[in-house]
């Protein structure tokens, strides 16, 4: 009897000591999160792309009509469908830009010796940190042309952000740079870090100049973590939403997410909006697809 | 036992009456964040105090308004007792069958009599001249204008403008001295400028505007009744009014081109425009100093006529709708039967509310009681609105799509950008076998 109570409490001893096991680590968390994924992303995920071969409206207690790939072929000959992607496309490609100069600049700033390292660091992230809106409605007021202060700052007048169709998209990619800059500078600073000393000291002695050590040892070593930068403020800014549509409502600024909004929940056209998100899909997956393709060749070499 | 048990099943039942008694013993109302809701929480007080029936108007920011109100609908949701919906959703909403058809309510109550006619026309009846209504008209309202009394009455000013223009410097009776008006006042170096006009795209905001200058042009937007727009949307009378809208764009102040009923108030609060348009709804805001320091300063007129005479003016305000899936359709009915007495609607334009009561309309007392009541009255005998069909939001926006870019930003001609908006709504309109 002794024996059995011993081994017992051996047993028991030795789960506590390795922690969960593993069926008891399935039960309580990959079955609950495979049952969530599946009720709120894969269903809804195949549920909408039925509807986008209907013409069903939300907005009317009709039943939903198959109507095939008629939704597809006229959201793809709509010029002004083309004319969003073309918007959202301007945008990615200034926004993304704007934020690898600024971030990766400024995480080689950083990366030098220099007093309050560290609380410029935070500092510098707390843009990122802000929401949204806040941070849409607050440009707003720094774009006025009335009393607004970048006008008052650059002695620009009563010169136009918001208003000036040329101009908005440009203003809304400023601010979204102004935000997510400290994203890639973040990333590109962990990148810089790890490039060993060693090689920089290799290349002093070789009397290299700063420009071949940036494009022969900086960069090439920081590109992979670089491209992780890239993917995500890609992605993220094709989605672009809350900053275009609190900033300004320019038919210049509407990129494709404002377009889907207004189809899904001001047109009540549900089939069509579907049709279009699954669109949207498809172009990011293809645009990430592009960027892995890249950042692995990257990683190869 | 059995005792027991009858006395559980009795108890039960006894709970379950208390528990419906109770709950239709409330009401919920959704509408638009703005200070006429307010009257109405301060009326549906007042019917409270009466029936001890609990009244809750329930808002939401403008923005928002149509969104939150047809996901709700969409949803079959109960939330909401009523609505003070917006008046181009009467097709969406009574086709899709969100509303309770109210005509035998508007016929015994004799409404068609009772409420002026236009607002028993646009906020009330659906489709068109069919003798079927879903709303009673709650909130009347149409767009007009302010303008700063004491920049007109300026001798100096006066005395100029007639130097430059032949005429006496007056609120204007017609929109071309409108712009002249808008023309004189523009000093962006003295960050003074002439006029202040609806810009905003995102909703009904620039469309009302337009519509404004287009009904008194004596243009139309189309036939309501056979839906059709080529050569009515884009008539001349039409790309004269636009144009003339797009000239007043150049008087704004700067950054105007999303600008709606708040901007438009600020215009004249901050003494940034001489005139301003906005909806009457929002000029009580205008003679209160504590919200505006031009109080005593501030005039009022309606919409000005157009070329050949014509004065109309864009329709906004809103009719109270009991939602289809309320619990308490009911107690909303006899809400309703309050709201429309004669008393009701008498305190309630007292409260600051905008009756569509003919006899309140008509009445010395009402015109008299603000300096925009009598402009309100004049305007409400004369106003037009925009399409009420279902697909209502795509023609917005089309509208929209079409003619910001030509109002705000010159882009194309106002014939381009009309001739295109035609070609958009046909293509609606058949999509949807409107005009087949």
């Amino acid at each position: 009897m002794a024996t059995a109570v011993m081994t017992s409490l051996d047993t028991k001893s030795r789960a506590a000591s390795r922690g969960m096991s593993d069926i008891r680590i399935r039960n309580l968390f990959i079955i609950p999160t495979i049952l969530f994924l599946i009720v709120f992303n894969i269903f809804p995920l195949i549920y909408s792309l039925g509807y986008s071969f209907t013409d069903f409206r939300a907005s009317s207690n009709a039943a939903a009509r198959f109507v095939g790939l008629q939704n597809y072929r006229e959201l793809l000959n709509d010029p002004f469908i083309w004319s969003n992607f073309a918007i959202t496309a301007k945008y990615v490609i200034v926004s993304v830009t704007g934020q690898v100069i600024v971030g990766f600049g400024t995480a080689m700033l950083l990366n030098r010796d220099i007093p309050l390292k560290g609380l410029l660091t935070t500092l510098l992230l707390l843009p990122m940190m802000l929401s949204m809106a806040v941070v849409g409605l607050f440009w707003k007021l720094l774009y006025d042309p009335s009393f607004g202060i970048i006008n008052y700052t650059l002695g620009l007048g009563s010169f136009e952000w918001l208003s000036n169709p040329e101009v908005a998209l440009y203003a809304v990619a400023i601010t979204d740079i102004w935000m997510w800059s400290p994203f890639v500078m973040l990333l590109s600073l962990a990148g810089l870090s790890a490039v060993p000393k060693h090689l920089y000291e290799a290349a002093a002695i070789d009397r290299a100049g700063p420009f071949y050590t940036f494009f022969r040892i900086t960069l090439p070593l920081v590109a992979p973590i670089l491209m992780i930068a890239i993917i995500f403020r890609t992605m993220e800014a094709f989605k672009t939403f809350d900053l275009a549509y609190i900033l300004t409502s320019q038919p210049t600024t509407e990129v494709i997410s404002i377009r889907l909004y207004k189809m899904a929940f001001q047109e009540w056209q549900t089939g069509r909006s579907c049709a279009l998100a699954y669109i949207v899909l498809i172009m990011i997956l293809a645009i990430t697809n592009i960027y892995v393709k890249y950042l692995n060749k990257v990683k190869e070499r | 036992m059995r005792k027991t048990m009858t006395g559980l099943i009795a108890g039960v039942g006894l709970m379950w009456a208390c528990g419906t008694s109770a709950q239709a013993q409330e009401l919920t109302i959704f509408w638009a964040e703005w200070d006429p809701a307010n009257y109405l929480q301060e009326l549906a007080n007042e019917y409270e105090a009466e029936t001890g029936v609990k009244v809750t108007v329930e808002t939401t920011p403008w923005a928002d308004f149509q969104t939150k109100a047809f996901t709700e609908f969409n949803a079959k949701g109960s939330a909401y007792d009523l609505v003070v919906g917006d008046s181009q959703w009467i097709g969406a909403a009574s086709e899709a069958g969100h509303y309770v058809d109210l005509t035998e309510f508007f016929t015994k109550h004799n409404l068609t009599q009772v409420m002026a006619p236009a607002t028993v026309k646009y906020y009330s009846e659906y489709p068109a001249n069919s003798k079927k209504y879903w709303s009673i008209p709650a909130e009347g309202d149409a767009v007009g204008w302010s303008y700063r009394k004491d920049w007109f009455e300026d001798p100096k000013e006066m005395e100029a403008f007639k130097a430059k223009y032949g005429y006496d410097l007056a609120p204007p009776k017609t929109w071309a001295q409108m712009r002249d008006i808008a023309e004189f006042f523009h000093r962006p170096d003295q960050k003074r400028y002439g006029i202040a006009i609806y810009t905003d795209n995102s909703y009904d905001g620039l469309v009302m505007g337009v519509e404004n200058a287009i009904f008194s042009f004596g243009g139309e937007l189309g036939d309501y009744q056979n839906y059709k727009v080529d050569g009515i949307i884009n008539s001349e009378k039409n790309v004269k009014a636009l144009e003339l809208y797009r000239e007043l764009y150049g008087f704004t102040p700067p950054g105007w081109a999303k600008s709606f009923f708040v901007e438009n108030n600020q215009a004249i609060t901050e003494n940034l425009a001489a005139m301003s348009m906005n909806y009457f709804a929002f000029f009580p805001a205008l003679v209160n100093e504590a919200s505006n320091p031009n109080a005593k300063v501030t005039g009022f007129f309606a919409n000005p006529a157009g070329p050949n005479g014509d004065q109309f003016a864009a329709l906004g305000g809103q009719g109270i709708s009991v939602i289809s899936y309320s619990k308490n359709q009911e107690e909303a009915m006899k809400f309703l039967e309050w709201f429309i007495k004669d008393e009701t609607q008498k305190r309630w334009a007292e409260l600051g509310g905008y009756t569509a009561s003919a006899k309140v309309l008509e009445s010395p007392e009402f015109q008299n009681a603000t300096p925009y009541n009598k402009a309100f009255y004049e305007t409400m005998f004369k106003v037009k609105d925009f399409w009420a069909t279902p697909e209502y939001a795509e023609l917005l926006i089309q509208m929209n799509q079409r003619i910001y870019p030509f109002v705000t930003a010159g882009q194309g001609t106002a014939k381009e950008a009309l001739d295109a908006l035609a070609a958009d709504w046909n293509a609606t309109f058949k999509k949807y076998g409107r005009n087949n």
